[in-house]
């Protein structure tokens, strides 16, 4: 029986895991070092918040393990020898494959800084960084004052989570307005000042210059690139991801940032597969960037390599970019593209809506030339996933999803409707130049 | 993993003396408890109701007025009352205790049924006079309090839930009926009985089978005896589970009843709302519930069945319901039902569901053959046991004691999920015969869990929305918090047609899409 073998245990991973099983009585073996079992990453603020237990943010019992004959192995894999199909573990046991699949996701960015090696400085992607935020962080007495260097996904949720044990957080952001790195000015303006409003000192316009400890070997304070010293215990650090691949050092398995793939996440070796945050694509996906750091990319690429390890050989083919997010109360989705400032062409004009009260709010680009519907960011409005992508593919304009905007609402029962006024205010608008 | 949780203080100052206040409430009437003679018992039961409400409602205000819109589930699992710690064992017990005194020993409240009543019983006979002309009585001063809790907590709740007007409305809903239906129209009505005309006391939207004890003789002979208004409520009765039941649930999902109407439903979703993540979401637990649940509505049709058939006569020239009547007629229903069932929906049907409803339905269908054929007593058991077994395990111990006493422990449905059997049926609808739905939104799940962890019904709502398939579950009581919480739009309450409301895919949305034509088909 062939025997596949997966590293890591993440949205990626498992998805392929599962998918192979479906598919085949294929041998399936998944090794982590993280977790006996799988979580969802993207609820990890979510038990420190108290939401939830760690076993709620599991979503299979431990028994779907065993009934699907999924044996999890939970060591740290070494080296990866693709001459013998042997993977060497940090114990020195070893593992033979006969295909293998790595979907070993992401570790924390960083800029090489001054001072990273100080209690206290730490990431928020895994498990084990959640027992480190519970450590350095378990109140506001331990820890009056943190830092978060970096505005985006994970460094709003750290604020978030921060802040439900009352403490002092201060966001350094390189960019004018929260996350414009992605999203553009409006979006990020009205974001930063949701954020301030829920007791995060926001410093825009800001980066790290260096992290300075005390005699024991804590944080002390961190200075910025204008020179102020800001007090604090702990430095989060959330500048990106990158992918999880130093223990392929030795190996001969071709990467770059991440682990170089074709489209069918074939790498260089016949034979080894990579997906999800660690896989780069050889050549970048229509508008998508080569490595793609998104669950919903990892469990896509997941699905397909289990058809092509099945037999049935798949291109990765994304449909039309979406995603989603929360900041705070305002949750996010985005269909389509919606660029920041630095990667907007100039045929994309942009359409900015925001109620009266501040929320919702909404951006709807267009292509000025051709009046196609480019994308869609909407903050506080939910949006139906399957309408937005029909409405991609048909390469509806932009007048047409606008006109039709209520069919793709998908807000509870009850909830006010702002199709009119954002109807009105499309057709009010200013024409843009 | 070890996570402590040292969440700050939850409680702020206002809260404290919000807390205070209530319980110089509630220490009014456990004083009375130990008969303490209240002088002016109008003015000190006055006090006490305004103290618990108000003590409750200002707490609600100090916790939730001044917090931006939002879930507000902060500390749920740090906090001892809400995580099964000290304090939720100490409010379980309580509670629990509370349920056994005034089901079994109401004389330790102060029920006097020959005389002048004493103690808790007395401090509410000024309001029982003012409403309904008579004394106070244990059920009296349970309706007092269980109305004010659903008042109280209600506001709460939709303080908590300011930024969703679906959770608004629904809990205005249920405050209304409580209010009205449960409370102060019966009691009302009440008045309106003289030496010559007496009505049974009626809540008009607690339908059998929760009202198990509709249909007992005391009752019908009250209902015919009353005339034209008698007469209507019994019809009222018959036609609330036989057509709007089956009506309003088609159109809207069990959801209409129980987290829009029903009591039991709106004393946990308001005074139990903070324990609603307690409920077990393990699949044994969603297999044992299927199986009780469902034994309880078999319980409760055969009870009542055996109850109706013993009062009713033999000869039809007297009146042309008479004992075989009936029980041919509770035959051909529940033969009907079943065989419908069978026909168009057994694709349906888990393996379990299966064997389950043709076993009972064998058993029930050879009991009566049984008795017609060779005169055993009908269901083995005579009727008044029946009765009052399902009265003291079903009706008492297990929708009181185990139903609300153990809130803090198992969290705020175990009744409405493993013993109603009005549940049971409406349930049974909405699996296979209502056009609401949970629906999920395309490929944007994240698999996070808060969706299930807060389903109070126990279900497991992500490992659907993780499949990008609807949520088409008998249990589920549409409360809408999975939708509220879920921190990324994926999952909403509709009533839409009925073709594909089930839909099972393999490949998500998002991905390739000939993939997703070749996989889901």
């Amino acid at each position: 029986m062939e025997h596949i073998v997966i590293i890591g245990n993440g949205i990626a991973g498992i998805t392929a895991a599962r998918h192979i099983r479906k598919l085949s009585n294929k041998k399936i073996t998944i090794i982590s070092a993280e977790t006996d079992y799988f979580f969802s990453r993207t609820a990890l603020m979510y038990v420190y918040m108290g939401h939830m237990r760690w076993r709620d943010i599991e979503p299979y019992e431990s028994w779907f393990w065993e009934k699907n004959r999924l044996n999890l192995i939970n060591a740290y894999v070494e080296t990866v020898d693709t001459d013998s199909k042997t993977l060497r573990f940090k114990n020195n046991e070893t593992l033979v494959y006969d295909k293998l699949i790595i979907a070993t996701g992401s570790v924390t960015n960083t800029f090489g800084w001054e001072g990273l090696e100080l209690n206290g400085v730490q990431g928020l992607i895994s498990k084990q960084d959640l027992e480190k935020l519970e450590k350095n962080a378990p109140n506001n007495k331990v820890c009056p004052r943190a830092v978060i260097v970096g505005g985006g996904l994970i460094g709003v949720e750290m604020a978030e989570m921060l802040r439900t044990r009352n403490i002092e957080v201060t966001m350094l952001i390189r960019e004018p307005a929260f996350w414009t790195n992605v999203l553009p000015i409006n979006d990020g303006k009205l974001l930063s000042q949701h954020i301030v409003s829920h007791g995060v000192n926001l410093q825009h316009n800001t980066q790290l210059d260096k992290i300075v400890g005390d005699n024991h070997g804590n944080v002390k304070s961190v200075i910025t690139n204008n020179g102020d010293e800001i007090p604090c215990n702990v430095v989060g650090i959330t500048t990106g991801v990158k992918p999880n691949i130093s223990f392929l050092k030795s190996s001969k398995i071709e990467t770059d940032r991440g682990i170089l793939v074709n489209r069918n996440l074939e790498t260089n070796i016949k034979d080894v597969y990579a997906i999800g945050d660690c896989a780069q694509q050889r050549e970048p996906i229509g508008l998508r960037p080569p490595v793609e750091a998104v669950w919903y990319t990892g469990r896509m690429m997941g699905e397909t390599v289990a058809q092509t390890i099945c037999g049935n050989t798949l291109e990765y083919k994304p449909g039309n970019w979406f995603n989603s997010a929360k900041f705070f109360d305002i949750e996010y989705q985005t269909y389509g593209w919606v660029f920041s400032a630095e990667r907007r062409e100039n045929f994309e004009a942009q359409f900015h809506w925001k109620c009266d009260s501040g929320l919702p709010f909404l951006t709807v680009s267009y292509n000025k030339n051709t009046n196609a519907f480019l994308g869609i960011n909407t903050f506080g409005i939910r949006m139906k996933h399957e309408v937005f992508d029909a409405w991609l593919n048909e390469k509806r304009n932009v007048d047409y999803v606008i006109k039709n905007l209520k069919q793709a609402n998908f807000d509870p029962e009850f909830f006010k409707n702002y199709e009119k006024e954002i109807q009105a205010a499309f057709a009010n608008q200013p024409v843009i130049v | 993993m070890a996570l402590t949780g040292e969440p700050p203080k939850t409680i702020n100052t206002q809260q404290k003396i919000a807390s205070f206040i209530g319980l110089l409430g509630v220490m009014v009437l456990i004083l009375a408890l130990f008969n303490l003679q209240f002088p002016h018992k109008t003015l000190w039961l006055t006090l006490s109701l305004v103290a618990i409400g108000g003590g409750t409602v200002w707490f609600a205000i100090a916790e939730y007025a001044n917090t931006p819109s939002g879930i507000k589930n902060n500390g749920v699992y740090f906090k001892s009352l809400t995580s099964r710690g000290f304090w939720a064992w100490v409010l379980g017990i309580a509670l629990t205790l509370f349920y056994v005194v005034l089901y079994w020993f109401p004389q330790y409240l102060g029920l006097n049924e020959n005389g002048e009543n004493s103690g808790m019983v007395a401090l509410f006979d000024p309001l029982s006079k003012f409403l309904n002309g008579g004394p106070a009585s244990q059920w009296f001063l349970y309706g007092t309090l269980y109305t004010l809790a659903i008042l109280a907590f209600g506001i709460k709740f939709i303080l908590k839930y300011k930024h969703n007007k679906y959770e608004k409305l629904r809990t205005y809903s249920v405050m209304f009926f409580q209010l009205g239906f449960a409370f102060l129209i019966p009691e009302l009505m009440a008045r309106l009985n003289s030496d010559t005309f007496s009505l049974p006391y009626y809540d008009l939207k607690n339908i059998w089978p929760l009202n198990y004890y509709n249909f007992e003789q005391y009752r019908v002979d009250a209902f015919i005896s009353a005339g034209d208004i008698g007469l209507a409520l019994l019809i009222f009765g018959i036609v609330s589970i036989f057509i709007i039941t089956p009506i309003l649930t088609f159109k809207y999902g069990k959801r209409w009843y129980c987290s829009w109407v029903c009591g039991c439903g709106g004393l946990a979703e308001t005074a139990g709302d903070p324990f609603r993540h307690l409920s077990d979401k393990r699949q044994i637990a969603w297999k044992i519930e299927r199986w009780v649940v469902h034994s309880v509505l078999v319980f409760v049709v055969l009870m009542t069945t055996a109850v109706i058939y013993s009062y009713l006569g033999d000869d039809s020239s007297k009146y042309w319901l008479t004992k075989d009547v009936f029980l041919i007629a509770v035959a051909i229903i529940l033969t009907l039902v079943f065989v419908a069932t069978f026909i168009f929906k057994r694709e349906e049907l888990q393996k379990d569901a299966k064997l389950g409803a043709i076993g009972y339905f064998v058993i029930i269908i050879a009991l009566i053959a049984l008795h017609f054929f060779s005169g055993v007593q009908l269901f083995l058991f005579n009727a008044e046991t029946l009765r009052q077994s399902y009265g003291f395990f079903i009706g008492a111990l297990f929708s009181g004691v185990i139903g609300v006493g153990f809130y803090p422990i198992f969290g705020n449905r175990v009744w409405c999920r493993f013993g109603c059997p009005m549940a049971a049926i409406l349930g049974f609808q909405q699996r296979l015969f209502s056009k609401f739905r949970i629906t999920t939104n395309g490929g944007q799940c994240i698999s996070c869990g808060n969706c299930s962890t807060y389903c109070e019904m126990g279900i497991d709502v992500r490992a659907y929305a993780q499949k990008g398939e609807n949520i088409v579950r008998s249990s589920c009581v549409g409360c809408g918090i999975c939708a509220a919480v879920c921190p990324r739009g994926v999952l909403k309450l509709e009533n839409g047609p009925l073709k594909n409301r089930i839909n099972s895919n393999e490949i998500l949305l998002g991905n390739d899409v000939d993939l997703l034509n070749y996989v889901n088909k």
